[in-house]
């Protein structure tokens, strides 16, 4: 008997791992397993409540008295959001090559905005705009300054200025080169109902969008 | 010195070691005996320390951690609860001196060289404290829910959103919502209550670190024997006293006569998070890092470089490559020294001011003199720098010196005015 007990342990031992080290590292990769099943509770109750989610259902917001040229803002989900009636002029000047030359993503292509906002208005019907009012850069507002010139000097076109680091957008929220901000203010999804009141918080029939595909809020 | 021979005295020691240990550790702990008054500055920390865990816990008993309510909250302790504006100030302008005794802690540090082996574990707890004193006063600026407590919160949780992939994530648990709102106000006040605790830890090991060798000491040469210190108690808690003392008279004149000049009026408008104020800025201690954030356009590397600027700290032992820990020994680390003090100060100034004109420049100039310091100059230096000859020991300094003066019959007053910085 006790031969044959040595010779066992010579033969685990020349395949490098005795029954001991086997089950020290199974006990011990269960115990890290355990770890980690009880830190994830813990660690998603920190993520956003289920009565909070359910805070952030679509909104409709009449725009049958937004004059041209106005802003207002309302919340969705908790963060402001512009939605502006922009001039034919403002249009135009959105299609300046002087101006778009400036801008750091003048086509859009990053996903700062659901598919039927890439365009060179940056929404679904031109003169209406639809923006999260979040400075990309660290979450200011920017403040609406369409008037062209002013503080701003002579070449401001008109759009968004953040008073936190100096970011500038303009009016359709593309950010302009030489500022901290990375990416053009965020298109959120929105459709309209009717002729005059959009839905904030849902995509056109048709169209599956993700809000959180958004590179930058 | 021997544990007291009172008999219950001798019955708690024989099962809990607890009178020999203070006595081993407070009382007849050898400690170098020319230590001058920057060394006055970890005991004030630790009591700082003190004094803000006992004044958060009276705060805590009147304060409602809820966006509806906390604002009220803190002006009703300021209005109503009997000595509740005292406490209030206590507490807020003591945050601002905790800062600035440990940057004084800090920077005595990076004089005499107390980072040097044996001490590097040492200097990395500090680091480690350094970076959680900032966790817990950012969240603890956060509780009164006032405009800039709100934009402060805003724009450093959304320091996270600049890693790619992961960023946003991050951000929306931190807030627990979509954007700073009531979970996030519970979250900082539950975690402002906590870490202060993590702090005192850290500052456990700290002192096990710091008593393993000993305090390091204006020289920088290690003790040689008995003649070379001198028992903690009386020679340094008198002295720590007394410093405490002028600490103290200055403290009051902050708390008493100048509560609000450290901080922000804007903090006095309750939180609005339709409009942001036409400049965030946080607290001055933390000016200078939000200099660095700012210096680069870029966000990703401007976050790098915030963190960079404090996770350097942890390396400085190993980038400082002279063998001389005293820069009383060193003739240009001496003068370098004062250029960071300067670059601090200047970097401080620049994070106070709006992104503009000529501040970008200075913030940019700033900030790569900071990182030129510990990344070049420290290794360089220490290389071709030729250290003035070290005294050999302690004692024979401190009895020169004493000889040179006439015997004035200071006992730890050897470097106090030669190297005092």
């Amino acid at each position: 008997m006790a031969d044959s007990a040595h010779s066992t342990t010579a033969d685990t031992h020349e395949t490098g791992g005795t029954r001991r080290d086997f089950l020290v590292i199974a006990g011990n990769a269960l115990l890290g397993i355990g770890a980690a099943c009880t830190a994830w509770p813990l660690v998603s109750s920190m993520n956003p409540a289920r009565d909070v989610i359910a805070a952030g259902a679509p909104i409709d917001v009449d725009l049958s008295s937004l004059k041209p040229g106005q802003q207002i803002l309302v919340l969705w989900r908790s963060r402001p959001i512009f939605i502006v009636n922009r001039t034919p002029a403002e249009l135009k000047k959105l299609q300046e090559p002087n101006d778009t030359g400036l801008l750091r993503d003048p086509q859009s292509e990053v996903e700062q905005q659901p598919p039927y906002a890439q365009n060179w208005h940056r929404s679904i019907k031109p003169e209406y705009l639809v923006l999260v009012g979040i400075c990309t850069h660290l979450g200011c507002i920017p403040e609406f300054t369409p008037e062209p010139g002013g503080t701003l000097g002579p070449g401001w076109p008109g759009g968004y200025f953040c008073p936190c680091h100096g970011s500038k957008y303009d009016l359709s929220g593309r950010v302009f080169t030489g500022v901290p901000a990375p990416y053009n203010l965020p298109v959120p999804p929105h459709r309209f109902v009717n002729e005059t009141t959009v839905r904030i918080g849902e995509n056109p029939p048709n169209v599956a969008w993700e809000f959180g595909s958004i590179v930058q809020i | 010195m021997a544990v007291s021979q009172n008999k219950l005295v001798q019955w708690i020691e024989y099962r809990l070691p607890v009178f020999s240990f203070l006595d081993h550790e407070l009382n007849e702990y050898p400690t170098p005996k020319n230590l001058n008054y920057w060394w006055n500055f970890g005991s004030l920390a630790g009591i700082m320390l003190t004094i803000m865990i006992l004044t958060g816990i009276f705060l805590a008993m009147n304060y409602d951690p809820n966006v509806g309510d906390a604002f009220q909250s803190v002006e009703r302790i300021m209005r109503e609860v009997n000595y509740g504006w005292l406490i209030r100030y206590i507490h807020m302008n003591g945050a601002s001196f905790f800062f600035i005794v440990v940057y004084i802690h800090l920077f005595r540090g990076l004089y005499y060289g107390s980072y040097k082996a044996p001490r590097e574990l040492l200097w990395m707890l500090g680091v480690v404290i350094v970076l959680l004193m900032m966790m817990t006063a950012f969240m603890g600026y956060v509780l009164p829910w006032g405009q800039m407590s709100f934009w402060g919160a805003t724009v450093i949780t959304n320091l996270f959103s600049a890693f790619p992939v992961v960023g946003k994530d991050i951000v929306t648990w931190l807030w627990g919502g979509f954007a700073v709102s009531n979970p996030t106000l519970n979250r900082f006040y539950s975690l402002h209550y906590l870490l202060p605790f993590v702090i005192l830890g850290v500052v456990g090991l700290h002192m096990m670190a710091l008593h393993q060798h000993g305090s390091n000491n204006p020289l920088g040469i290690d003790r040689k024997g008995p003649q070379d210190s001198v028992p903690f108690h009386p020679y340094y808690t008198y002295k720590d006293m007394f410093g405490l003392s002028v600490f103290l008279v200055v403290f009051a004149i902050f708390v008493f006569y100048f509560p609000n000049v450290l901080g922000d009026p804007q903090n006095y408008i309750p939180a609005n998070p339709l409009h942001t104020p036409p400049e965030i800025v946080p607290e001055w201690y933390l000016l200078p890092f939000y200099a660095i954030l700012r210096a680069i356009p870029n966000k990703l590397l401007g976050v790098c470089a915030l963190f960079a600027s404090i996770f350097i700290l942890f390396i400085v032992p190993w980038l400082d490559t002279s063998k001389v820990r005293s820069a009383y020994f060193r003739p240009i680390y001496k003068w370098v020294f004062w250029l960071l003090v300067i670059d601090a100060f200047a970097l401080g100034a620049v994070g106070a001011h709006r992104p503009e004109g000529f501040w970008i420049y200075i913030g940019r100039i700033g900030t790569f003199y900071y990182f030129f310091h510990f990344l070049v100059l420290m290794p360089l230096i220490g290389w071709f720098e030729r250290p003035l000859p070290l005294p050999p020991s302690i004692s024979e300094a401190v009895l020169k010196k004493k000889q040179k003066r006439g015997g004035e019959g200071a006992l730890t007053g050897v470097a106090a005015t030669r190297s005092k910085p």
